[in-house]
């Protein structure tokens, strides 16, 4: 790094982050060879290699600050011609967040994996701030998720196989994060496709598993086919453009580049990013394809908390921040009012709050709550707000990860492994103190209250969303906030709250009572918040044990301080300045920047333009000989007062949500009590969100039915005449050709060359034999005389 | 030429060796000629690596040295065998090869 030395600072962990995916792959082979064998079945290697990852990923997070800051400081020298051609680094003006920022070269490296037709596939790493944001943040989750599993999946008959899964899992989103190329990112993406088909299928004896893996493996599959279409059509779009810059039509910094370079066609880039968004669609579980995501509750609990938080789901959004300039500048984000992904993002948002509200299983409650999370992140993305978006998916997954632990928590140690918050919990609060304090305190962070993570970020989408002029969507986020608030509090109120119901009063624990004195024995003493008495402690709803109170802690303590990684209301940037990429144009020269490995299209520094909202990169093209790897947004300035109507909805949603839980559920008396059973449109309104708008009666009923059965039939039709037709009259010529050939090829040429080769070989033997006298002497006789007659061969040819 | 004595010399120690294989009935003998023949071929490297003024002619004989060294330890290993087993080692007893 001969050149990038000289002006930034890089480091061990940045340059070899590839590491982070491959050690969990490795770890994967292992568990699935030797895992049984080994004393905790497996699991000790999944944590280990997640260890070992979430221990390079930090250490490239502070290199990767360092080289962040090393840029900043770098960049007041840069135009003094720091080393003839101060290379990547650019100052720019200040921006409205007071600080300036300089362009930060992300690290780069690419090995060939194959070649074909010309084509070079790569396989490498593309380390930026949104990379090194993602790798922190899912080997963190996935080394809690699997110290939580270690308990909660115990004594599970497949336990060795869940985590060779898990770990898996992770690899495959560490694979599409740290991705260099388009080709590389399919690869993670399946990977995590097929391993959550195996983690929500874990207890496939259940038909009602089984299904809901089939469901969300073919649901994303349908998805997946856009991820197909859209790299190719990008593929064919940028490739030339790419390749005279001595990259091609897969980098992602190369897509990103000629996107921004203003000589993309925009009909490619449009429905390049209309196919890459229906792959987000599918994966990020968003309207009309989010029908996947509330079924995949159906895997164990840990799974749906990594898959809700980290990984998989965040996967979509992760795609369109990756390549973002191709959206910014194929649905032209800001110029116009709506687009493709606000519409989809908006419908979400609202869609997905709505059906939380007549769930009665808190793990559902929690998926639909996902999906109108993850719609408010597709919703900043659509709206030009990337930052607000990204830092959302930081956040979120804090305080979600820790919600669907605590509903796992609340399960495994407080229900009896019931699920449902009508019959099977209440009043959980006092005999759950941790699980309901990280509850409550995660519940306030997607609530968006003040001062919880969730509010830093989620504010900033909606407030963004008016500054960039989607005013529209400015009051689907409000709203969505308030809905948020309002399911949020009723599922509190059912699970924590009110008077215990089923297995939450304590009722059929005795039949349980034996193996959770095996599950739970062991830990007691460790269990900080434990029970004073032994025999107490089984006798209805407990504490569950450290190893499950552990990690809910631990993220519920995230849930409240990682917004003020980013939190304008106090004043820090931190988070803009360490993943945001700079939107300058910076020179590039010929690809495979001297002494540098790969294919890094090298950068060297450009004068920064000065310029408000309407120039710079994606607003208008890069000079001659210049490139844009990011459009240059601009953030809205926080103030409390353009905070304060959501902060009010929100609060409104708390209460109203309150009072109508507690005369909904409550013991009193209500007029509200059992509105659905005795008026007509409230009792229709809840069947159509029970039944989830019908859409899974669109997909299976009619999409399925006209789609599938016509085609089978066809194709048994098919297979009987024609097919087996045409084998049947195959057959029968190849019968009949056979015999002609045994009568007369076999018979008479093929075996009389075999008799013949056999009767010449004997004969030779017989002819032969006299020299295997069996004397040592005569061989070295005969060898040393063929030696002799070999060199007088020789002789004579040279001579 | 200085180095054509060498040459000679491994010329006749060759034929020496190919004599002994051939004419000697005692295997320890053979194995003694096998021995000639092998130091024959070094005094060769040798020669050709002085006339090159190369070192490679060095490294082959060392390598020579060695093998000749394994060769002789399977070879009398035999010998000892075939001793023990028959009480004698003259080779043009041993025809159990015949074909």
């Amino acid at each position: 790094m001969s050149m990038l030395a000289a002006t930034l600072s890089s480091g061990w962990f940045l340059e070899n982050a590839w590491l982070i995916p491959l050690i969990p792959a490795i770890g994967f082979v292992l568990i699935i060879l030797f895992g049984k064998r080994m004393p905790q079945g497996g699991s000790e290697v999944g944590l280990v290699s997640m260890a070992a990852s979430l221990a390079i990923a930090i250490g490239a997070t502070v290199q990767w600050i360092q080289r962040v800051n090393s840029a900043s400081a770098e960049g007041e020298h840069a135009l003094g011609g720091f080393f003839g051609f101060a290379r990547a680094i650019v100052p720019t003006a200040t921006e409205e967040g007071g600080h300036s920022a300089a362009f930060v070269e992300p690290v780069v490296r690419t090995w060939t994996w194959w070649q074909s037709g010309g084509l070079e596939f790569g396989v490498g790493q593309h380390i930026d701030g949104l990379a090194i944001m993602l790798l922190l943040l899912v080997t963190f989750i996935s080394l809690l998720v699997q110290i939580y599993s270690t308990e909660y999946v115990s004594g599970d008959r497949r336990f060795t196989h869940f985590f060779a899964a898990l770990t898996l899992f992770s690899a495959g989103m560490l694979v599409m994060v740290l991705a260099e190329n388009m080709i590389q990112l399919i690869l993670g993406w399946e990977i995590m496709g097929l391993c959550s088909f195996m983690l929500i299928g874990h207890w496939w004896e259940e038909t009602a598993n089984s299904k809901a893996a089939l469901k969300a493996f073919f649901t994303v599959r349908v998805g997946d086919v856009g991820l197909l279409v859209g790299t190719a059509v990008i593929f064919f779009g940028a490739n030339d453009w790419a390749v005279e810059r001595g990259s091609n039509g897969f980098s992602i910094r190369a897509i990103s580049a000629w996107a921004l370079s203003g000589e993309a066609s925009n009909s490619v880039l449009f429905w390049g990013g209309v196919a890459l968004f229906i792959a987000a669609i599918g994966k990020s579980g968003q309207f009309p394809l989010h029908t996947w995501l509330p079924d995949a509750m159906a895997g164990p609990t840990p799974v749906s908390s990594l898959l809700h938080s980290s990984t998989m789901v965040v996967a979509g959004v992760f795609l369109v921040a990756r390549v973002y300039p191709v959206f910014f500048v194929g649905f032209d984000i800001l110029d116009t009012a709506v687009n493709l992904i606000t519409i989809i993002g908006g419908i979400t948002i609202i869609a997905a709050a709505a059906l939380a509200f007549v769930q009665d299983d808190i793990k559902k409650v929690l998926a639909y709550s996902t999906v109108s999370q993850l719609g408010y992140m597709m919703l900043g993305l659509g709206v030009g707000a990337w930052l607000p978006a990204v830092f959302h998916i930081f956040t979120h997954a804090f305080f979600k990860c820790a919600l669907f632990l605590a509903a796992g928590s609340v399960s495994h140690s407080g229900s009896h492994h019931s699920f449902d918050m009508k019959k099977d919990m209440g009043g959980l609060a006092r005999k759950m103190p941790v699980t309901a304090t990280t509850w409550m305190i995660s519940t306030a962070a997607l609530c968006g209250i003040p001062f919880f993570s969730g509010f830093f970020s989620k504010d900033e989408i909606i407030d963004n969303a008016s500054h960039n002029g989607y005013q529209f969507f400015y009051w689907v986020g409000l709203i969505g906030a308030a809905m948020t608030a309002a399911y949020m509090t009723r599922a509190t109120y059912l699970t924590f709250f009110g008077k215990a119901r089923g297995a939450a009063a304590g009722e059929h624990h005795d039949d349980h009572a034996d193996d959770h004195a095996d599950d739970h024995g062991a830990d007691h003493g460790h269990d900080a918040h434990g029970h004073d008495d032994h025999h107490d402690a089984h006798a209805g709803p407990h504490e569950s044990p450290w190893r499950i109170t552990a990690p809910l802690v631990i993220l519920a303590t995230l849930a409240i301080f990682s917004g003020y990684l980013n939190a304008p209301a106090v004043g820090t940037h931190y988070f803009t300045d360490w993943v945001e990429p700079v939107g300058v144009a910076v020179e590039a020269d010929a690809l495979h920047s001297a002494g540098d490995e790969g294919h890094a299209l090298g950068l060297a520094a450009v004068t920064a333009e000065e310029g408000g909202y309407s120039e710079g990169c994606g607003f208008s093209d890069p000079a001659e000989g210049t490139v844009c790897y990011a459009p240059k947004l601009s953030h809205a300035v926080f103030s409390w007062s353009k905070a304060a109507p959501s902060i009010l909805l929100v609060a409104f949603g708390i209460s109203i949500s309150a009072w109508l839980s507690m005369g909904v559920f409550g013991d009193r008396r209500n007029p509200l009590k059992g509105l659905t059973s005795r008026s007509g449109i409230a009792r229709r309104g809840h069947a159509f969100l029970v039944n989830k708008y019908y859409l899974d009666h669109l997909y299976e009923g009619v999409i399925v039915r006209a789609v599938a059965y016509p085609m089978a039939k066809a194709a048994y039709w098919i297979n009987q005449n024609i097919l087996d037709g045409i084998v049947n009259g195959v057959g029968r010529s190849g019968r009949s050709t056979g015999e002609w050939v045994y009568r007369n090829l076999d018979q008479r040429v093929v075996d009389g060359a075999v008799n013949a080769s056999g009767f010449i070989a004997s004969e030779t033997g017989h002819a032969l034999q006299p020299v295997q006298s069996g004397k040592v002497n005569q061989y070295g006789a005969l060898l040393f005389g063929a030696a002799t007659v070999g060199a007088i061969v020789l002789i004579l040819v040279n001579i | 030429m200085y180095a054509v004595n060498f040459l000679i010399l491994g010329a006749l120690l060759f034929s020496l060796g190919v004599f002994g294989v051939i004419a000697r009935r005692n295997a320890v003998m053979v194995l003694m000629s096998i021995e000639l023949i092998l130091n024959a071929v070094n005094v060769n490297l040798i020669a050709f690596a002085l006339m090159n003024d190369s070192a490679e002619g060095h490294v082959f004989a060392l390598y020579v040295i060695a093998v000749a060294a394994a060769e002789v330890g399977v070879g009398l290993a035999m010998v000892l065998m075939i001793y023990r087993n028959r009480r004698s080692i003259a080779l043009d007893e041993l025809s159990a090869l015949k074909g």
